[in-house]
């Protein structure tokens, strides 16, 4: 039995030793294998008298599941290690960037009409596109603006020819709509608008939304709860709104409407010319005689029409100081939306 | 129109501060753009007159005056020219403070001493005039404070009218309107009708009164027209915008300001025998009171003597018969011009003028007596002179006709959404000078010859909307049937392309739709662009064929601000002529989208390797596009030609056997005419064919597994990968479920004419395994098709 411990310590000596995970099963070879120094003092026990074997088999057995133990126990302890360091070896940097393609987006000018959109759109308004250049009947007669009205003056029209214009507003959208479907109407049209005009605060092409509404209960009274819903939720923000009388030929009552400044709230600054209010939007009554020219009853049927500046209402919205950057396209602008 | 509010109060007196009656007005449909003061701040000013001037003894241009201040004498250098003795003019004392918080103090100028300032009216705030001293008349009182003698504490407001309000060009229209507004009474003026005291006349005929249904005029003899008007009328003029002239132009602009009727007043001694009023005749020609000598158009509608035109009506005067300083007999023109003649007709010759400007827009047709009368008073007041008796001439049945309108009590909450008690409807409509009687329904009204913009119940209705107060008036929602819109679920949305291409790093821009004609014909030189009759420049001078030049210019302007790495989308029309349905002009607008990139692939990164961009680059972005519609197998690409493209880059999009896009490398020589870096690479595709998807449509996942083989082949060059795939998915047959290019070599090993492509084809079955068999007769056939179409080899 001698020779028994000494084997025992030298095995935990060796196992303890070991660093590899090849040296351990060696070791499980060489002392528990088929032909291990364990297993041949197991074989060695035939030679021992019958009393003697069952003590002599349980002290080997108690040893060799002792090493047994230490080897599990020894792997474990290694390979737990071993991975912790390859997991070391293969930590990174997190914080360096990502890969792939930078992110783009869309105009803040597509952007403000997209609200729009969504806004008139929970409300039943169809979005309605329409032709770029138009005939005069669409843009200005149908409209109630003859030749040589004097409200033409306010268009500074771009002509193709005596007879086609680029339209100066996108109501002859509107006109198209009336006169080929039936009331009740709930559109907007969103588009390209032109007038012969450029300088600090104009641009010769710019975006407008307009809406129409026309069915046979519609008055005055819902316009302005339709346009003060509609400012309160695009500004997010509860200023006052103000409708001024003013005259466009194809509505009558005509109003401007005037809201608080989005800058200064009322108090005047630079934005408002110091008035404390801004101009953001004209509208009004759908004229009857705009309703006949499309075939509607005006006796019947009673709507309203209005009109914004897309960009006006983005620089309002998002700060911006100059109308020009709109159209200049550059990245730099561009990128902040 | 810019009133000043000391002569709006003349008339109508409001217990309103500027700023109350400013924002009242404009709450009232009159927008009131501006107040300003009509001098600056000033004080220690006053009325002074020059006794003596001498020449100053070291300097040319000055000159030293003994100034009467009313309280003494004191001496002043002054460099004016008109500086001379006994002319009154202003003088600001030591101690005064000039606009700009200019302190005047003694000061010596070249060693002569000055106890003041006399001064311009620039330097006064008064107006731009600087070339001199202000001259003040001969009976200013010296020692007077100037701003009480002028009566400067006023302030002008500029009203911006809108074309329908006609009625409130002038004092008197604004004033009515102020009256209505506080219920106050306005004042009338004085145009008693002046008696004749000479018998002489000068005969007037209407050749065309459908233009000019009413004429009045008058002969004034023997004025004195060296008197000069008085200050009250030059101060009234001069904050409304106009300088003294003569007291005859003087008089005629007052008027105009203060009832809006544009008069004129001709040199009775260089007519000839009677007024014509008549349309021009074909050669006539007019030299105009501002210089211009013009050709008249047959419809243009002149004043005219027995000789010739003598004003074009309502518009400007000529000048052979104006008013100069020799005149002593005037002929007074006061007449009714009607709108939809005279509308768009000084336009036509590049004029616009105050008086064109009103009866343009309508003047009261029962007016020009009246102003007649008023302007012959004042004229007999400040040049004297004789008035002979008032000829006018009238066309009853030429005159506007203003019928009643009938405004039916139910229309107003129906339009309004609010009832009006009727005594508040009666008051408005009666204080806008209204006949109105009431009937069952509501009542009826009587139009003022003033009102030309009112002519059915609507008008009727914003004027009570307007007096009573747009926002006093309730407020309310829509009410609608909710239904569900249709929407076809297989067509995208623009937004769609937005966020799609947003997310692949492209930028929207938007650029304008009229672009240079040069970039245009580089573009696309065989559409003949559609072109502005007036374009606001050459460089935006005709509507774009194609994005594609307004997106290479998007990418320059980028680049020359450092922008290198560009990737830009846009969405719009374009416009090509040519027939299509239910359009304008013989035009198609078609809806469009274009990309382009240009410089690196990716944004600089630790990540990727730098490398510019290519064609492969964009055409995966475009496809990418084309699959999210589901419709990705619809579209196909084959090479092609474009002007501006490169043409051994440039591939055609085909969708239906029609030709949807383009895609491809800008052409080096459009690059180097732009003067950009390429290589830039851009596509533009009908918007309407990406936008058509197709409905996702299931079909059963196999339970068995998938086989793959992969094989490698040599062809010629010029041989279309395109084609070859198609190959191999015809004869590959049914069990085909995918094809892959992953790889396209040439170079090395290869001979140089040729290329060697490999394609990964997976195989599988909805109902077994497939055995090698199947599979292997199936690679046979595409094979065997490479080889005898394509001239294939089978690489190792």
């Amino acid at each position: 039995m001698e020779n028994l411990n000494s084997l025992a310590e030298e095995a935990k000596a060796a196992i303890k030793a070991a660093t590899d995970s090849a040296t351990l099963e060696q070791l499980r070879v060489d002392f528990l294998g088929k032909k291990g120094r364990l297993t041949e003092l197991l074989k060695g026990l035939g030679k021992l008298s019958a009393e003697e074997r069952p003590a002599a088999g349980a002290k080997i057995n108690v040893v060799k599941q002792e090493l047994q133990g230490l080897i599990a126990e020894r792997k474990t302890a290694l390979e737990s290690s071993a991975l912790a360091e390859k997991l070391a070896r293969e930590a990174i940097d997190v914080t360096l960037p990502g890969r792939g393609q930078s992110t783009g987006g869309i105009h803040p000018v597509t952007r403000t009409i997209e609200r729009m959109e969504d806004f008139f759109g929970a409300v039943g308004f169809d979005v309605v596109e329409g032709p770029e250049i138009e005939d005069d009947y669409h843009n200005f007669e149908a409209l109630n603006i003859p030749a040589h009205h004097p409200a033409r003056a306010m268009h500074d029209t771009f002509y193709v020819d005596p007879t086609t214009v680029l339209r100066t507003h996108t109501s002859p959208v509107q006109v198209r709509v009336m006169e080929s479907e039936a009331p009740p109407l709930r559109i907007i049209c969103p588009g390209r608008v032109y007038r012969c005009d450029s300088d600090l605060t104009h641009t010769p092409m710019f975006h407008q939304v307009e809406g129409l509404l026309i069915d046979e209960h519609s008055t005055f009274a819902d316009l302005k709860g339709l346009i003060e819903d509609f400012l309160r939720v695009f500004f997010e923000r509860d200023l006052e709104v103000r409708f001024r009388p003013s005259y466009f030929p194809f509505t009558e009552p005509s109003a401007e409407v005037d809201m608080q400044c989005v800058n200064c709230g009322g108090k005047g600054c630079r934005v408002c010319s110091q008035t404390g209010w801004l101009e953001v939007m004209g509208c009004g009554m759908v004229h009857p005689r705009v309703l006949e020219h499309c075939g509607i009853d005006a006796e019947r049927f009673t709507g309203f029409a209005f009109g914004m500046g897309v960009e006006r209402l983005a620089m309002l919205r998002y700060g911006v100081n100059d109308l020009r950057l709109f159209f200049e396209n550059d990245l730099r602008f561009l990128e902040q939306f | 129109m810019k009133i000043s509010e000391q002569w709006l109060r003349e008339w109508v007196n409001p217990a309103l501060t500027t700023e109350e009656l400013a924002h009242q007005i404009t709450m009232a449909g009159l927008e009131v753009d501006a107040i300003e003061p009509v001098a600056g701040v000033f004080s220690g000013v006053v009325v002074a007159e020059i006794v003596t001037a001498e020449q100053h003894p070291d300097a040319d241009k000055l000159r030293v005056c003994t100034v009467n201040t009313g309280g003494g004498t004191v001496q002043i250098v002054c460099g004016a020219p008109n500086a001379r003795a006994g002319l009154k003019t202003p003088l600001a004392q030591v101690g005064a403070v000039l606009p700009g918080d200019f302190r005047i103090k003694k000061a010596k100028l070249r060693g002569v001493e000055s106890q003041g300032m006399l001064c311009a009216e620039q330097e006064l705030g008064l107006s731009d005039a600087n070339a001199g001293l202000m001259e003040l008349p001969a009976d200013a009182p010296v020692g007077t404070d100037l701003r009480s003698y002028l009566a400067l504490d006023d302030h002008l407001i500029e009203i911006g009218l809108t074309p329908n309000r006609a009625d409130c060009l002038s004092i008197a229209g604004i004033a009515r309107e102020v009256g209505l507004l506080n219920a106050l009474p306005v004042s009338a003026i004085g145009c008693d009708p002046v008696p004749a005291t000479v018998e002489d006349t000068f005969s007037v005929r209407l050749e065309a009164p459908q233009g000019c249904p009413r004429y009045a005029g008058r002969i004034i003899k023997g004025i004195d027209i060296s008197r000069p008007s008085p200050l009250w009328l030059q101060e009234k003029l001069r904050r409304c915008g106009l300088r003294s002239i003569d007291a005859v132009v003087d008089v005629t602009n007052y008027i105009l300001l203060e009832l809006g009727q544009p008069m004129h007043a001709f040199d009775l001694g260089k007519l000839q025998g009677g007024i014509v009023v008549r349309t021009a005749r074909q050669g006539e020609t007019l030299a105009l009171l501002d210089g211009q000598s013009v050709n008249l158009r047959e419809n243009t509608l002149v004043i005219a003597d027995h000789s010739a035109p003598v004003a074009m009506a309502g518009i400007m005067g000529g000048d052979p018969t104006a008013v100069d300083d020799k005149t002593c007999d005037l002929f007074l023109e006061s007449a009714f011009f009607t709108p939809d003649l005279l509308a768009g007709k000084a336009r036509g010759y590049g004029l616009h003028t105050d008086s064109s400007h009103r009866f343009e827009r309508g003047v009261d047709f029962r007016l020009q007596r009246r102003a007649l009368e008023r302007a012959t008073r004042l004229l007999l007041d400040i040049v004297g002179g004789e008035a002979g008796p008032v000829t006018e001439v009238v066309d009853e049945p030429c005159l506007p006709l203003l019928p009643p309108v009938t405004l039916r009590r139910a229309r107003i909450p129906r339009l309004l959404g609010f009832e009006l008690p009727d005594t508040e409807v009666e008051r408005i409509l009666a204080g806008l000078g209204l006949i109105v009687v009431a009937t069952e329904e509501g009542w009826t009204c009587e139009i003022p010859s003033w009102r030309f913009d009112i002519s059915i119940e609507v008008d009727l209705l914003e004027e009570l909307a307007r007096v009573y107060g747009y926002n006093r008036l309730p407020v309310s929602h829509i009410r609608a049937d909710l239904v569900i819109p249709a929407r076809a679920e297989a067509r995208l949305s623009i937004r769609d392309l937005r966020r799609h291409l947003g997310a692949r790093g492209y930028r929207e821009a938007i650029t304008y739709s009229f672009i240079d004609p040069q970039m245009q014909r580089l573009f696309d030189p065989d559409t003949k662009a559609v072109a502005l009759e007036n374009p606001i420049s050459a460089d935006m001078a005709v509507m774009r064929s194609s994005l594609l030049p307004g997106l290479a210019a998007a990418v320059l302007r980028n680049s020359n601000r450092q922008q290198g790495r560009v990737r830009l989308f846009e969405t719009g029309l374009r416009f090509i002529p040519g027939e299509a349905e239910g359009n304008v002009a013989g035009l198609r607008q078609e809806p469009t989208l274009a990309m382009i990139i240009s410089g690196q692939r990716f944004a600089e990164s630790w990540a990727v390797a730098t490398a510019p961009a290519d064609y492969f680059d964009l055409k995966g972005d475009l496809e990418s596009l084309l699959g999210i519609g589901g419709a990705a197998d619809k579209f196909s690409f084959r090479a092609a030609q474009h002007p501006a493209l490169h043409p051994g880059q440039t591939a055609e999009l085909i969708r239906n056997d029609k030709v949807v896009g383009i895609l491809g490398a800008l052409h080096p020589g459009v690059l180097a005419e732009l003067d950009l870096v390429g290589p830039v690479f851009a596509c533009e595709v009908d918007l309407a064919a990406v936008l058509e998807g197709e409905l996702p449509r299931f079909s059963e996942l196999s339970r068995f597994p998938e086989v793959r083989r992969d094989i490698a082949i040599v062809v010629d060059k010029t041989v279309a990968a395109a084609t070859l795939l198609e190959t191999v998915r015809n004869t590959a047959g049914a069990y085909l479920t995918e094809l892959r290019l992953f790889d396209v070599y040439q170079g090395k090993g290869i001979d140089p004419e040729r290329k060697s492509l490999a394609f990964g084809l997976t195989f599988r079955d909805q109902t077994r395994t497939l055995s090698d068999e199947v599979v292997n007769h199936a690679m046979d056939q595409v094979i065997d098709s490479l080889e005898k179409n394509y001239n294939a080899e089978l690489r190792n």
